[in-house]
């Protein structure tokens, strides 16, 4: 890039910082989604390891090393073994454009929106390819389950953004981040932040519209094969995903970094750590609904509303001039 | 669509409710007298095995985890020379205490008994008998029951009634 060498220095500890930072709280998600999902079930949950049970994840960790990695003799290997580090891949990134405060952030494009689209399209790969490649039918069923989640949810996905990019006169998520000075966008943008929350959720695919893995019906769904850390990676994804998925609602919809006192990281990180908590309480409040009623509210109810809001936010701007 | 969001309410307002786990080791569960624990085999108040090893316990038992083997002392009074439990395969179900014509065999409230092999739950006589009465502090099975053993012929005790003589006619 043609920089002076602090500046790659300081650009390589961004790089490796945010890397570190996102594992370890991926890591941490685990024991945070154990701990929260017992309390709402009149449970301690994990207190046992470390003081209240904080190191749980290195025990869990420690666990899923020292399984035996098995690839059944039926699949098909290097496919196989390729599709759970593409969501691992994909989702970190994904996260090269979050800007996580006014000098942070790994890459400041300025189509870092549709750059994080793109990239969470991909991820959808992991788990087709994964479930493909099992040779399973209850991991091929979860597999086509998760592509035609993910083609439904996409599409409004990016539509409930629009508003937000009409407002701000950007795609680059930093001067998203710098046009809600005034006013968060969950305001004028209140439906946007519904829709894109909700296929925020089918977008990692957790509950309820955890389709895709539904153990009641499919054993596990496109992992039914994996062990060991492979599995392990599969969901290091997820929670890497719903770290994403709640690091964007803050940065489109909450203003990001910004928030009086507090250095913007902390501002940033409180807020992420909000909508996380949010993703949790979903899982442990709703059921699972039926396949075809969650296509069914993702083409007749949300793509419509995507649109409403879209063309309302549209007529609303043009009107002001 | 109002429903979801108060049925998320709900479950949020649970994150300060009681919790109803019991954390074991500091805080001990309330066990009751009736508890089916571990099994321990009895002694009369005299001291003498009660155990005559008449195998009740054992057919009684569904899953055939009690094995022992049958002696006599000089006197001619029964006693197990054995006495296993396998108490992998224990269910604690107490069909053999019912079955004890004694109240030899006796279920006690521990259950803190587990182990890190196996083979380890198998346990012998030795560690079964206890040097107590158990239960049923003041019962002597030989004393009612109409037996002639060391220092004792049929019908002497004071709890004993004469024995039933099997060849009159009266009543
Ligand atoms: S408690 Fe039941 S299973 Fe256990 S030894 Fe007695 S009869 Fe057998
Ligand atoms: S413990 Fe009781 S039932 Fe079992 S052999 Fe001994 S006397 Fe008979």
């Amino acid at each position: 890039m043609g920089k002076t060498v602090p500046e790659t220095i300081r650009h390589l500890i961004i790089v490796f910082g945010v890397l570190a930072v996102m594992m370890s709280i991926a890591a941490g998600l685990i024991w945070v989604e154990r701990r929260l999902l017992g309390f709402w079930q009149d449970r301690y949950g994990p207190n046992r390891v470390g003081p209240f049970g904080i190191l749980q994840p290195l025990a869990d960790m420690i666990k899923v090393f020292a399984k035996e990695d098995w690839v059944p003799p039926f699949a098909d290997r290097p496919v196989f073994i390729l599709a759970p580090a593409i969501i691992v891949v994909t989702v970190l990134l994904a996260f090269a454009v979050v800007p996580f405060a006014p000098s942070i952030s790994v890459a400041d494009l300025n189509v870092g929106l549709l750059y994080f689209l793109a990239l969470s399209s991909l991820g959808v790969y992991s788990v087709a390819l994964g479930g493909w490649a099992s040779d399973n039918k209850y991991a091929l069923i979860g597999a086509l389950r998760a592509s035609a989640q993910m083609i439904s949810y996409e599409v409004f996905m990016g539509l409930s953004l629009m508003g937000v990019v009409m407002l701000a006169g950007s795609f680059n998520l930093r001067a998203i981040v710098e046009a809600q000075r005034r006013l968060w966008f969950v305001v004028p943008q209140f439906f946007g932040f519904v829709i894109f929350l909700i296929a925020g959720v089918a977008e990692t695919h957790r509950l309820p519209f955890d389709l895709p893995e539904a153990e009641s019906e499919l054993v596990a769904g496109f992992h039914s094969e994996y062990s060991g850390m492979k599995f392990g990676l599969f969901f290091v994804g997820e929670y890497l995903g719903i770290t994403l998925i709640s690091a964007l609602i803050a940065t489109f919809f909450f203003g990001g970094w910004l928030g009086p006192l507090l250095p913007p990281a902390v501002w940033f990180f409180i807020k992420t750590f909000f909508f996380i908590g949010v993703f949790i309480l979903l899982r442990a409040t709703l059921p699972r609904p039926r396949y075809d009623q969650l296509i069914r509210l993702g083409w007749k109810v949300m793509l419509p509303l995507a649109l409403a809001n879209l063309v309302v936010t549209g007529g609303i701007i043009l009107a002001a001039g | 669509m109002l429903s979801i969001l108060r049925a998320v309410w709900t479950v949020f307002l649970h994150l300060f409710k009681r919790k109803v786990t019991v954390l074991y080791p500091e805080e001990r569960p309330r066990i009751p007298p009736r508890w089916r624990g571990r099994i321990i085999l009895s002694r009369d108040p005299d001291g003498q095995e009660r155990c005559v090893a008449c195998h009740l316990c054992a057919v009684a038992c569904p899953v055939g985890c009690i094995a022992l083997q049958a002696a006599e002392d000089e006197y001619g009074r029964r006693y197990p020379e054995f006495f296993r439990i396998n108490f992998s395969r224990c269910i604690f179900c107490g069909f053999c205490e019912e079955a004890c014509p004694t109240y030899a065999i006796q279920l006690t409230n521990d259950f803190e008994m587990s182990e890190y092999h196996r083979h380890n739950l198998v346990y012998e006589k030795q560690d079964l008998l206890i040097s107590g009465t158990g239960k049923y502090p003041g019962y002597n099975f030989y004393k009612v029951a109409g037996l002639s053993i060391k220092g004792k012929d049929k019908g002497e005790n004071e709890n004993e009634l004469p024995p039933v003589d099997v060849k009159g006619l009266m009543p």
